[in-house]
């Protein structure tokens, strides 16, 4: 036992952050309801989320049931077909993944690991809800207007979004467009919170270099949205005048139908430009959170302080600014000039680098760690497992000549749900059974965790390893059924009825984890506010839950940074962020 | 897409430049080597939020318009684009928003000296100019309608119409919150509590003066 005498640099000013003035609501509406409490409006938005993101689920397994079983389900047509990969698609990227880790994680996280006693504008943080709730309703309003959802694919391509023919483009377009901008205006809402907050609320001692790095990927992940959303912005404003009003920004001179439409001299080129401008950032505004989180709970998890912190932090910077010169790996067939080509493949496997290192310090500070297999952790080591696989296959993707025969394949849909689906609702899952005890004070149910874990994980890897394969068959992506295809064997056949299977059952077991939430909100083992022995300070609460102003009368002071866990020397297998000094210490650093 | 790349290639530097000016480069877990300080003593950090909050909003802003403007670039390359005769009335309008900028400067001036009557001056006289500059724009809409340019007439026009109508409506975002100052200065609030309401609106209207430059100096160009 070390105890170390610390010096006057240990010495904490007087000077006190100043106390913000909470808005004190009197009734149940104002608690919960029109909340302006960062931690309400976080369940608010990963309800939301999460409910739309199964009405999502629900889509993607009527599309199996199509590719696995083509000409079975009478009520499942072409047109449908479109548009439930359409809604499946967007769904899940922007209103379900980005919602809930930026709305949802980063509204609860935020203010309590900074030590902040809430958001800094809670009024706009409201609001911003509010406005992602209202653009939710637009989306699933469009399943019940004439035409129906549109079923342009989830990239909105023009001409073809807009034209009669493709499912939805009279209503269905549209309610799409307004949604996606109502989107965008709310989370620019919540944005602006999450990075002022960040920047400029954390309690005393809490420097940027002593943030765990859940925030800082969130904090990364909403800038890169904040300066990529306005593209998005941009090409819903340009289409729906396109469509609405008649301006030719995004379509060509075209014949639709045996008609000359009035059409002409637009650029779909542009539209995809402007998409992928945001669309590709948008991957890393998923990852980069997934990124942070699973760097807490695995350190947390194998009691070990995280392999090279300063790394980490200056790989999601060197990755979010990277992410923004990439877009064009999207549109390698779009007829690009081969030397912008070479130029985006570069770019695209230099990223590469600062990921791999990522990775690195993931598995080191795995290395000789001292490893609790909890749900959470099992879920953060699928998480590594897949996204490795998932990005080796980017790296055949970034290459423009693997790229020209594998695209809008299968072999893309593979990759890009090992990636971007699989791998960040890993992290989602264990998140959430990591941070479950302090939002509701219970555990959930550590069997039915592990159960779903495993049925999730191999599910996975049974649904998406096959899939590569029928890409690299040629079998394309978004085609309804591919009737007797000569260069398609039998195999190929009874591979998709396989993959509708597995993913059938997947979908399905996701109700266990529903029912563990519902069923441990209530007789769940109580957690107590630190279960985890996690030294950050959301664990520190004087509450579990924590309640409005998160920290009592006195704002916490932090001493260290986040990952002060098995430190020779010290009782306890881990240091919270805000243990003085004095009291408990490490034995080495005198030396 | 160069633009748009550049101003969002600014911004990540900018973004960075500052991070690295933190303690980005320090090891935190030796726990001697940082003193525990205040973080609110640090010069970054005496910002108010608030003011902050305008900056991340500002920088958004800026990728908007970046982003259209780069837009506006690629459609002009088409055989289609006609060259627009700007209407006259643009060139008044443009006088009329910098005075408005000049005036917001005024009230920004009186109120860190603490003149009330400085600072009413100078904001309902930035508010009437901005007022004017928007009376202004839609004089512009109907001149370019007259002449028979409508929207969907050509690219050239359609660009006309959404490039000034974003710029309004950033505009009209604007005069709400100066209307709530405003109204708080007539019904007696002292200096310093509207001092960093008029400073903020102040750098609001700088900046959107500033895009209003580069976007007239567009149109004008083609």
């Amino acid at each position: 036992m070390a105890y170390v005498a610390h010096d006057e640099s240990d010495y904490v000013p007087p000077a006190e952050v100043e106390e913000v003035e909470l808005y004190h609501p009197k009734t149940f509406i104002g608690k919960y309801i029109w909340s302006q409490d960062a931690k309400v409006i976080a369940i608010q938005y990963s309800i939301t989320a999460i409910a739309v993101g199964l009405v999502a689920l629900v889509l993607s397994g009527i599309m199996r049931l199509q590719l696995g079983y083509p000409n079975t389900f009478s009520f499942i047509t072409p047109g449908t077909y479109l548009q439930f990969v359409t809604m499946h698609g967007m769904i899940m990227v922007i209103y379900l993944l980005t919602a809930l880790f930026l709305g949802g994680f980063g509204n609860y996280l935020i203010p309590l690991m900074v030590g902040a006693r809430d958001m800094v504008f809670p009024y706009v943080n409201m609001v911003s809800y509010w406005v992602y709730l209202f653009a939710v309703l637009l989306l699933m309003a469009s399943f019940f207007v004439p035409g129906g959802p549109t079923g342009s694919g989830w990239t909105l391509y023009p001409p073809q979004a807009i034209l009669e023919g493709t499912p939805g483009a009279s209503w269905g377009i549209i309610l799409m467009l307004v949604s996606l901008a109502f989107f965008i205006v709310g989370f620019t809402m919540g944005g602006l919170n999450y990075v002022v907050t960040v920047l400029q609320a954390r309690t005393r001692g809490m420097t940027m270099m002593r943030l765990p790095l859940t925030v800082w990927g969130i904090f990364m992940a909403t800038i890169l949205a904040l300066l990529a959303f306005p593209a998005l912005f941009v090409s819903c404003i340009m289409m729906t005048l396109d469509s609405l009003l008649g301006t030719s920004f995004f379509m060509p001179a075209i014949v639709s139908m045996g008609q000359q439409l009035d059409y002409g001299g637009g650029s779909p080129i542009l539209f995809q430009h402007l998409f992928w401008f945001f669309g590709h950032p948008e991957v890393y505004i998923v990852a980069l959170p997934a990124f942070g989180m699973v760097s807490d709970l695995i350190s947390v998890h194998a009691r070990k302080n995280i392999f090279g912190y300063r790394m980490m932090v200056w790989a999601i910077l060197a990755i979010g600014a990277l992410s923004l010169v990439v877009w064009a790996h999207h549109m390698y067939v779009s007829g690009m000039n081969p030397y912008f080509g070479f130029f985006f493949a570069i770019t695209t496997l230099v990223i590469a680098i600062p990921t791999a290192i990522k990775v690195y310090n993931w598995v080191l500070t795995l290395w000789r760690g001292n490893i609790h297999l909890t749900v959470p952790m099992l879920f953060a080591i699928g998480f590594v497992f897949t996204f490795i696989n998932g990005g080796l296959t980017g790296l055949f993707l970034g290459n423009v000549t693997v790229d020209l025969p594998l695209s809008d394949t299968m072999f893309v849909v593979a990759h890009f749900h090992m990636v971007m689906a699989v791998a960040p609702i890993m992290v989602v899952f264990g998140a959430i059974y990591h941070w479950y005890p302090k939002i509701t004070g219970r555990m959930l149910n550590d069997t039915l965790g592990k159960f779903h874990f495993w049925a999730t994980f191999l599910g996975s890897y049974a649904i998406y390893y096959p899939m590569h394969y029928l890409g690299f068959l040629g079998v394309p992506r978004r085609y309804y059924a591919m009737g007797n295809t000569d260069f398609l064997p039998e195999s190929a056949h009874s591979l998709n009825a396989g993959i509708t299977i597995v993913a059938l059952i997947v979908g399905a077991i996701q109700v266990v984890f529903l029912y563990n939430l519902v069923w441990s909100y209530f007789k769940g083992k109580p957690s107590g506010g630190n279960p985890w022995g996690a030294t950050t300070l959301e664990w520190q609460t004087p509450d579990t839950p924590p309640k409005h102003g998160n920290f009592g009368p006195t704002l916490p002071v932090v001493y260290r940074w986040a990952y002060d866990y098995s430190v020779p020397g010290v009782d306890e297998d881990f240091i919270p962020q805000n243990q003085p000094p004095g009291e408990k210490t490490r034995g080495l650093e005198e030396t | 897409m160069t633009i748009a790349l550049v101003v969002a290639a600014a911004i990540v530097a900018i973004i960075v430049g500052w991070l690295l000016r933190q303690t980005l480069n320090t090891k935190p877990w030796i726990e001697q080597q940082h003193p525990i300080e205040n973080v609110r003593a640090e010069s970054a950090w005496s910002l108010p939020p608030v003011k902050v909050g305008l900056g991340v909003f500002l920088a958004v802003a800026t990728s908007l318009f970046a982003l259209f403007i780069s837009a506006y670039f690629m459609r002009r390359m088409g055989a289609d684009w006609n060259t627009l005769a700007d209407p006259m009335v643009l060139w008044w309008d443009t006088a009329l928003l910098c005075l408005g900028s000049i005036y917001f400067q005024r009230a920004r001036t009186a109120a860190q000296r603490g003149q009330i009557d400085g600072v009413k001056v100078g904001l309902l006289a930035g508010g009437a100019f901005t007022f004017a500059f928007l009376a202004g724009q839609l004089w512009a809409w109907q001149q370019l309608n007259a002449s028979g340019f409508y929207l969907a007439t050509n690219p050239a026009s359609d660009f006309f119409y959404l490039l000034t109508a974003l710029h309004g409506l950033h505009l009209l975002g604007g005069l709400w919150v100066w209307g709530r100052t405003t109204a708080k200065v007539w019904r007696g609030f002292e200096v310093a509590d509207v001092r960093l309401s008029v400073e903020l609106c102040t750098v609001y209207w700088h900046f959107l003066l500033v895009v209003w430059l580069i976007l007239f100096g567009l149109l004008l160009s083609t």
